[in-house]
């Protein structure tokens, strides 16, 4: 016969009030694991709805980057270099320069290494009458993009027009019933239409594009040019000033303007929707934030009560053994038991109840958290099952604090056991 | 010449009452020797279950001295104290102390929970035979008549092969078969180099020890 039997034997005895006991430290300790594991739900969920968030933000920016990488191409060009002397109300009431450049401007900026400016499309555009059909059109001499020479070739942007066709714009094919392949005069030398373009609503609907060297010659400006377009240009956000600033170390005598705000506006708008995808991710982190300090204070107010409130029962129900006990006590210790194996008796007694209410409490917590955090919506469905919930060092936590809360509550009344005078027992009996 | 296995000289002892102290032991001087079945007997309140208690080492004396074996048991630590208890001392009360959920032969194996041995178990069935309680070493107390109950008690007491056998009223609640029994396994004790020292009212009792003792008031009187 030893302790550990006896207890074994004084708990099979007292069933009941030994379940209650452990329900009591189960109740207590699922508090804590419930509480812990709903915690432990709500960080998770955090985690993947803010990552969920975070993705399709990068999804969307990615979505617009391709946008504005296609809305650029549509819009031609980002920026225009023209001659320092062009006066820009001239230029923005004709739609073109009156003042030329060297031709030679643009193989000096592809050689220059620039890396803001990209796509280098050297132009030649002049209003003309066309004496041929007795109308006004825009003629753009145009020798497609100018290949970088520090980087490797991209994708050119704008295609070269060939010598010997014209590129004409909608409203000239449909006013003179031309269509790809016809032959046209224009300024006493044949094209062939190479393409006919739809309509815009723009000047582009009156334009007839054609290679750069046959329109200097055409127009008697032989090796000139009156704009280089900077396609696709690194110009958004505040970078022109630094275009215009480089540019202007490798082209003196060059103004550099930015040419069509939609691109701009575009980047802009792109910056916009990443700073609110953003501040929706900023937000939503506040709000789990604001949610979990909610659920702690819940938490530190909820568990304590609890864990009180099972401490004072099991040290009710302990008060209630020690007394039933009370000859038991006596007869230990007259048979020659030492107190402090009377204290062992009650509180490995305590420390079963605890090991085993806390196994019983951890599981039923990590359940009940594990469905109030889905009932709640604490967590996206299915975002945090009892596999994620688990946590091996939280439930030997869990375990140890059952224990020690058994013990602890059970101290008390063990040590009024352990003390009590056999003498007094026996003679009272 | 032989020392006596119990000794009291001049124990005294004195309880606090709402009316003020009771004298429950006055100056009161015993000696027991090996193989002695002493019978201490008196009224109610005269102090016999106080001397017995206080010499099982469970009760200090307000002044006298207590030898038990050679050994002072009030000289001791509470732990020396209940080592002596464990290996000198055998109780038997009125009461029985039996604890209730465990068996008879449970109970009896109570008195090697100090200290563990393997052979407690034949020992403690061997006991439980010589009182006749074979067929009942698996019944728990509540399933046994008061006669078995003390049987067991004995056998418990028995266990550790005390040198002494501290008895209070053990035949209180028998019927005359089972009192029969039960003084005669106390006098085959003393017989066998132990001592009993029996506390009763009952003369027919006391009438089977060797010597008896009267005590009133918590003094030692002449009958």
């Amino acid at each position: 016969m030893t302790l550990w039997q006896l207890v074994a034997k004084e708990i099979l005895h007292r069933k009941l009030r030994f379940a209650l006991g452990v329900f009591s430290v189960a109740a207590a300790v699922g508090c804590f694991t419930g509480s812990a594991t709903l915690l432990r739900a709500h960080d998770i969920g955090t985690q993947r709805i803010l990552a969920a968030k975070q993705a399709e933000t990068e999804q969307k920016m990615a979505e617009l980057e391709d946008d504005m990488r296609k809305a650029t191409l549509k819009l031609g060009f980002n920026v225009v270099i023209l001659p320092k002397r062009q006066a820009l109300a001239d230029w923005h009431a004709d739609g073109y320069g009156t003042e030329y450049m060297p031709e030679e401007y643009v193989r000096r900026l592809a050689e220059s290494g620039l890396v803001t400016v990209r796509h280098l499309l050297p132009t030649l555009q002049q209003r003309i009458k066309w004496p041929e059909q007795d109308r006004t059109i825009i003629l753009i001499g145009t020798r497609g993009e100018v290949p970088d020479a520090h980087v490797s070739p991209r994708r050119p942007l704008v295609q070269p027009v060939a010598d010997g066709t014209v590129v004409v714009g909608y409203h000239l094919h449909l006013g003179l019933g031309l269509s790809k392949g016809e032959r046209i005069v224009l300024m006493g030398r044949e094209f062939v239409v190479a393409e006919c373009r739809p309509e815009k609503g723009t000047e582009d609907d009156i334009a007839a594009w054609i290679s750069l060297g046959q329109a200097q010659e055409l127009l008697g400006k032989e090796g000139l040019i009156n704009a280089i377009l900077a396609l696709d240009c690194v110009c958004a956000e505040g970078a022109l000033p630094t275009v215009r600033e480089e540019i202007g170390r490798v082209l003196p005598d060059t103004q550099v303007i930015e040419h069509e705000s939609k691109a701009l506006a575009r980047a802009e708008a792109r910056s916009r929707a990443a700073a609110s995808a953003q501040a929706t991710i900023q937000r939503e982190t506040e709000h789990r934030a604001r949610l979990r300090r909610k659920a702690e204070a819940i938490a530190a107010t909820l568990v304590p009560i609890v864990l009180v409130a099972c401490a004072v029962w099991m040290g009710f129900l302990a008060l209630e053994n020690v007394r039933e006990r009370r000859s038991e006590i006596g007869i230990l210790r007259a048979v020659g038991l030492r107190s402090r194996q009377v204290l062992a008796v009650f509180l490995s007694k305590a420390l079963i109840m605890g090991l085993l209410g806390g196994a019983a409490g951890a599981v039923a917590g990590l359940v009940a958290g594990s469905w109030l955090a889905s009932a709640l919506e604490v967590a996206p469905a299915h975002a945090a099952g009892i596999g994620d919930l688990f946590e091996p060092r939280a439930s030997l936590g869990a375990l140890l604090l059952a224990a020690s809360l058994a013990c602890l509550a059970t101290w008390i009344p063990a040590m009024l056991a352990a003390q009590q005078e056999p003498a007094d027992i026996l003679r009272e009996e | 010449m032989t020392l006596p296995l119990l000794e009291a000289r001049a124990l005294s002892k004195q309880f606090a009452s709402p009316k003020g102290g009771v004298q429950a032991l006055a100056d009161v001087t015993l000696s027991v020797d090996a193989g002695e079945f002493v019978a201490v007997q008196g009224p109610s309140g005269s102090g016999k279950t106080t001397l017995l208690l206080a010499a099982g080492a469970l009760l200090k004396p307000d002044t006298g001295r207590l030898t038990l074996d050679g050994v002072e048991p009030y000289a001791l630590n509470p732990d020396g104290r209940a080592r002596l208890r464990a290996e000198k001392i055998g109780f038997v009360f009125q009461e029985y102390h039996l604890v209730p959920y465990l068996t008879a032969l449970e109970n009896v194996l109570v008195a090697s929970l100090p200290k563990p041995a393997a052979d407690a178990r034949p020992a403690a069935l061997e006991l439980i035979e010589g009182l006749g309680l074979k067929d009942r070493a698996e019944h728990v107390p509540a399933a046994l008549s008061t006669g078995e109950r003390q049987r067991v008690a004995l056998a418990r007491a028995l266990l550790n092969s005390p040198r002494i056998l501290l008895a209070d009223e053990p035949t209180g609640n028998l019927d005359r078969e089972n009192m029969v029994i039960v003084l005669g396994r106390l006098a085959e004790f003393a017989a066998g180099d132990g001592a009993v020292l029996l506390v009763t009212h009952d003369d027919g009792v006391a009438g089977r020890a060797e010597r008896t003792v009267h005590l009133r008031a918590g003094r030692l009187v002449d009958p």
